[in-house]
């Protein structure tokens, strides 16, 4: 069954689209991520046009970070100050990102910093989280018992905390400096709107590396902030530069709200460090699909854009 | 439900279609002798005889006006061809080609996927017929990767195309070469290499004519790849006792919106004999449309909407979750 998308401007099958958006659903259920960093280079390879996959994308990030939290808050898992502080930093970033991308738009390079920003963010997190949950599973191996991952942002060094603005987050059990959580926000606010994704893969670590925030709290904080990151983008998206195409991002919702339960019971299956690493092979595959892209020869080398209107 | 419907009135629209031109076709059966007198030496047509070589509608009073006389000339096998040469005077002059759409409105609507429309006509004789299609004139961007720090291929060169058609077929009867030289196909824009795709100024200045060139092959190439150029599709124009022509022609659905021009040359000894330009009118239309023009002319609100119907579909599907 086909449905014209009237913003993409092309014709889908209504049942790949929802399938995309179950299978993606799935993973995000299983591991807690939006999954943006899947679903926007899946919208672009079956065609859609990369500006409206990525401001499409942000809208349907507000829906799945919404039923997320909801479902963090009935536990307790969120801390709101914290978002908040978040949130101030994610605002800023996400407005200066969709300037940032309209211009990029301009220039050509979009399809460009889409691609290298992912291979950047993926490898890193992907790396790192591989790492580290590779040692935890060799150690949970020798000795039973829940593994906590032990790691520098746990114990700051001197320069963190003689930064100003320190504020207590008592969710989170830290007293820091405001601007740490804030610049971490900004950061993830500008990733967000350049790749469409909702940074929870950048967030999430580095709530947990940088901020040195226990775990539990960490998912349901960044879900938190990421609804207003991604709402303010895919508004601004909308506002801006016209590329939220609400029918498709109601088909990918669609597909996500049917996956995500699967992949949460999946998930409830498995340990800790099984999901991280798990999470961590999938994104370095992304990751390495997106640099043999990037590097090898392409087969045509002209690409068309549309003109000055 | 309403695609049923649609495809019912897709199947009505070619019933339609073909009703038109069985219409037609029984008019030419009925008119054709008459009409067909236009100065074309054509040996098909019986009543070489009737007419003065001069212009044929002065010259029929006349000869209608003796009928008393008729026992007398020996050369009146003809005689039933007089009484109704009397009556053509009224008629306009002999149109060598005539054409027309099944369709002259194209609506996109949200389960459009593409379509096809009739293309119909009628010579008064033999030649050859030629259907050009193009879309709303429009400009692009082709751009070119190049390697950047000897490593990673990122866009580098860009040229922008002015002033080109958005959408373009071509349709014949036969390969175009063998009835249409060159320099006629150039003038009409006529096949793809002979598009005149003009390069924006400031790009034109600063680029040596081969790199230009290869930018056009580009375009073309890309645009052929998207589905909206296409080149010469040889045969797809049917050309009946060489008479009736029909051609089928088919919009992807990614085809541009706006209006388009759909042009029939009719080809004789190397010549355009003549040109009917006949417009079509692509729009999106129903809820596709409103959103789209919503989108474009109220960006603010549509983001908030869009923002807001995301909000709440989230916590149904929170609800919902919690339920389960």
């Amino acid at each position: 069954m086909q449905i014209y998308l009237p913003i993409a401007e092309m014709s889908v099958d209504v049942f790949l689209i929802l399938g995309m958006g179950g299978v993606v659903g799935f993973l995000s259920g299983l591991f807690g991520v939006g999954g943006g960093f899947l679903m926007t280079p899946l919208l672009i390879f079956i065609g859609i046009p990369p500006a409206v996959a990525v401001g499409t994308q942000a809208n349907q990030l507000v829906a799945s970070s919404v039923s997320g939290v909801l479902a963090h808050m009935r536990r307790g898992n969120v801390d709101f100050k914290m978002g908040f502080v978040l949130l101030i930093g994610g605002v800023i970033g996400s407005f200066l990102g969709v300037i940032l991308f309209a211009w990029l738009q301009a220039l050509g390079q979009i399809d460009f910093v889409i691609s290298l920003c992912y291979v950047v963010f993926l490898g890193v997190v992907g790396g790192l989280m591989f790492v580290e949950s590779l040692g935890a599973l060799i150690k949970s191996r020798r000795k039973a018992g829940p593994i906590t991952p032990k790691l520098p942002g746990e114990r700051h060094s001197g320069w963190i905390h003689k930064l100003p603005f320190k504020m207590r987050f008592r969710r989170s059990k830290l007293y820091i400096s405001a601007l740490l959580p804030g610049a971490v926000g900004f950061m993830v606010g500008v990733l967000s709107a350049i790749m469409g994704v909702g940074g929870g893969f950048v967030m999430v670590p580095a709530m947990i590396y940088l901020l040195g925030m226990p775990t539990q709290v960490v998912v349901g904080t960044s879900l938190f902030q990421i609804i207003f990151v991604t709402a303010n983008t895919a508004f601004l998206q909308a506002a801006i530069n016209q590329t939220v195409d609400v029918v498709l991002a109601l088909l990918l919702l669609a597909g996500a709200v049917l996956g995500a339960p699967a992949g949460a019971k999946a998930g409830a299956k498995l340990r800790g460090e099984q999901i991280r690493i798990l999470l961590a092979a999938l994104v370095l595959l992304v990751c390495g699909k997106l640099v043999f892209d990037l590097v090898a020869t392409p087969d045509e080398l002209f690409s068309l854009g549309g003109g000055g209107g | 439900m309403t695609r049923s419907a649609l495809g019912n009135s897709a199947v009505l629209g070619k019933a339609m279609a073909l009703l038109s031109t069985l219409l037609l076709l029984s008019v030419w059966g009925a008119a054709g002798p008459v009409w067909a007198q236009s100065p074309d030496p054509t040996p098909a047509s019986p009543p070489t005889t009737a007419p003065a070589p001069a212009s044929p509608s002065p010259a029929s009073p006349s000869l209608a006006s003796p009928p008393s006389a008729a026992p007398a000339p020996i050369e009146m096998p003809d005689l039933g061809l007089g009484p109704r040469a009397s009556v053509e005077p009224e008629l306009e002059p002999v149109q060598p080609l005539v054409a027309d759409l099944s369709d002259h409105l194209i609506a996109i609507t949200t389960a459009f996927t593409g379509t096809d429309v009739l293309l119909f006509g009628a010579t008064d004789g033999p030649g050859d017929v030629v259907m050009v299609v193009r879309g709303p004139i429009t400009s692009k961007v082709v751009r070119r990767k190049d390697r950047i720090g000897g490593l990673v291929w990122a866009n580098h060169d860009s040229v922008t195309f002015e002033e080109i058609p958005s959408f373009y077929r071509v349709a014949s009867s036969r390969p175009l070469d063998e009835f249409a030289p060159e320099i006629v196909l150039q003038r009409h824009q006529i096949g793809l290499e002979n598009l005149t795709l003009p390069l924006a100024d400031e790009d034109a200045e600063d680029m040596d004519p081969e790199e230009q060139q290869l930018f056009r092959d580009a375009l073309l190439r890309l645009m052929q790849t998207e589905d909206l150029y296409g080149d010469v599709g040889v045969g797809q124009i049917n050309h009946l006792a060489n008479r009736l022509f029909r051609s089928q022609l088919y919009f992807p659905a990614t085809v541009p919106v706006g209006s388009y021009n759909v042009e029939v040359y009719l080809f004789r000894n190397g010549e355009v004999a003549q040109a009917e330009i006949t417009p079509l009118i692509i729009g999106k239309d129903g809820l596709g449309a409103d959103i789209y023009d919503f989108a474009y002319e109220q960006s603010l609100l549509y983001g908030a909407l869009a923002v807001i119907a995301a909000i709440m579909a989230g916590y149904l599907a929170g609800i919902a979750f919690r339920k389960s």
